[in-house]
């Protein structure tokens, strides 16, 4: 049988199964804490670090932390909100994220993460990088303009005998996120599927797909991403 | 004894720079309330009225675009001269947009590209010119945000802003309240 702690969230008292990933246990209390590089039902790796929040007063992401006994955790102080609004800004300034033309607009999370902030211009300067679009896949496109990698298709996505999809190459602001062109080559449209909706952005597209729903009715058109959680 | 003055409409410019128009169509689009609007503000330089050459000092300057030339610079300047308040709006004031597309690659590329060895223009130019006659504004090395180049106060985003976000700021910025953006009009796109 599972055994629960008690903890303490943003002052009130909450209950969890030991070892519950923090991010997790807040969403069950009702209380959102946002993310990015996290998705449900792949192993968190903390590398965005837009989900941190203080544990017993020290910083720590809260997709890599597990819920323990008597543990006290501050998800939202106004500084906390500064430095996501500021991890944010840094992503939009580092790649080149043009949302009027992205077939992810108004389904994107670093977008919707964006209009959360109330994000206007980056408090850093842009560095229009020279990326490019892997178009030659016969399923994928990656565009590596939009990347901001994550991660979670490395993570999540593997074909049917368990092999990788896509694989990161080169290390700190040189990384890049490679799709394996022998195993791409052989993936049929439901791992295509899997591989764009594990992206957060619009950085792995299928091809052929995109701009299918109408503006307006997109996941983050009317309600500010972390709605779903409710208090 | 000096008659009070009737309250002072608020002076407005606007410009487009490296844009589409999209951003004052935008701007249009406030329908019925343009006629509220000129209750409140009179218009300076600007497309609408087609002032071109700022004729007083102006309380609230709106930017369409980026800088995509030495024009767009110069205009901007102004703006920032005459202007109190400096407003960016849209996309390609707030990051350059799709002008800003150029940006990933050497202007050299682009000219060559646009006016020797594009499919539209292979055989065409047979004197291989780049037009470079000292009247045309000369283009800069890549496409700058408004606020890369003069301080901007405040930025409304969207390709183009929405109406009634254009709208929500004009007021706020005319009867001095600040503004708490709708999450329906904060967008992108």
């Amino acid at each position: 049988m599972a055994s629960f702690v008690r903890y303490t969230l943003d002052g009130k008292t909450c209950l969890a199964e030991e070892g519950t990933q923090l991010v997790a246990a807040a969403r069950d209390s009702g209380v959102y804490i946002p993310t990015l590089c996290n998705h449900p039902g792949i192993p968190p790796k903390g590398s965005c670090r837009i989900c941190t929040v203080l544990v017993n007063g020290i910083p720590q992401t809260a997709c890599t932390t597990k819920v323990v006994e008597d543990m006290n955790v501050t998800t939202g102080t106004p500084e906390l909100e500064a430095f996501r609004k500021a991890v944010v800004e840094i992503l939009f300034a580092e790649g080149n994220h043009l949302c009027p033309s992205c077939e992810r607009s108004g389904n994107c999370e670093l977008q919707a993460l964006a209009y959360r902030y109330r994000v206007t211009v980056p408090h850093f300067p842009y560095l229009f990088p020279k990326r490019d679009v892997e178009a030659w896949h016969p399923k994928l496109v990656k565009d590596h303009n939009r990347c901001i990698q994550c991660k979670r298709c490395i993570r999540g996505i593997h074909n049917a005998e368990g092999k990788a999809l896509f694989a990161f190459g080169k290390r700190g602001d040189k990384v890049v996120i490679n799709i394996d062109p022998d195993t791409s080559r052989d993936i049929g449209d439901e791992l295509a599927q899997q591989a764009m909706d594990i992206c957060p952005v619009g950085a792995i597209l299928r091809k052929g797909k995109g701009f299918d729903v109408p503006i307006g009715r997109r996941r983050y058109d009317r309600e500010p991403i972390g709605s779903e959680v409710k208090p | 004894m000096t008659a009070k003055a009737p309250r002072a409409r608020k002076i407005v410019a606007t410009t487009s720079l490296a844009g589409c128009f999209g951003c004052h169509m935008s701007l249009l689009d406030i329908d019925e309330r343009i006629l509220d609007l000129i209750e409140l503000v009179e218009f300076n330089k600007s497309p609408i009225d087609d002032i071109k050459t700022f004729t007083k000092e102006c309380d609230i300057g709106l930017i369409e675009g980026g800088c995509c030339n030495d024009e767009n610079v110069h205009v901007l300047t102004e703006f920032r001269r005459h202007c109190k308040t400096l407003v960016a709006f849209g996309e390609c004031a707030l990051m350059g947009g799709l002008p800003a597309l150029r940006n990933f690659l050497p202007l050299k590329e682009c000219l060559e590209e646009a006016y020797l060895n594009g499919p539209t223009v292979a055989g065409e130019n047979p004197g291989r010119i780049i037009p470079h006659d000292p009247d045309i504004p000369k283009i800069l090395n890549r496409v700058y945000p408004c606020h890369e180049v003069v301080k901007i106060d405040y930025f409304l985003p969207g390709c183009p802003p929405s109406a009634d976000l254009i709208w929500d700021a004009l007021v706020a910025l005319v009867t001095g309240k600040e503004l708490e953006p709708q999450y329906r009009t904060f967008k992108f796109d």
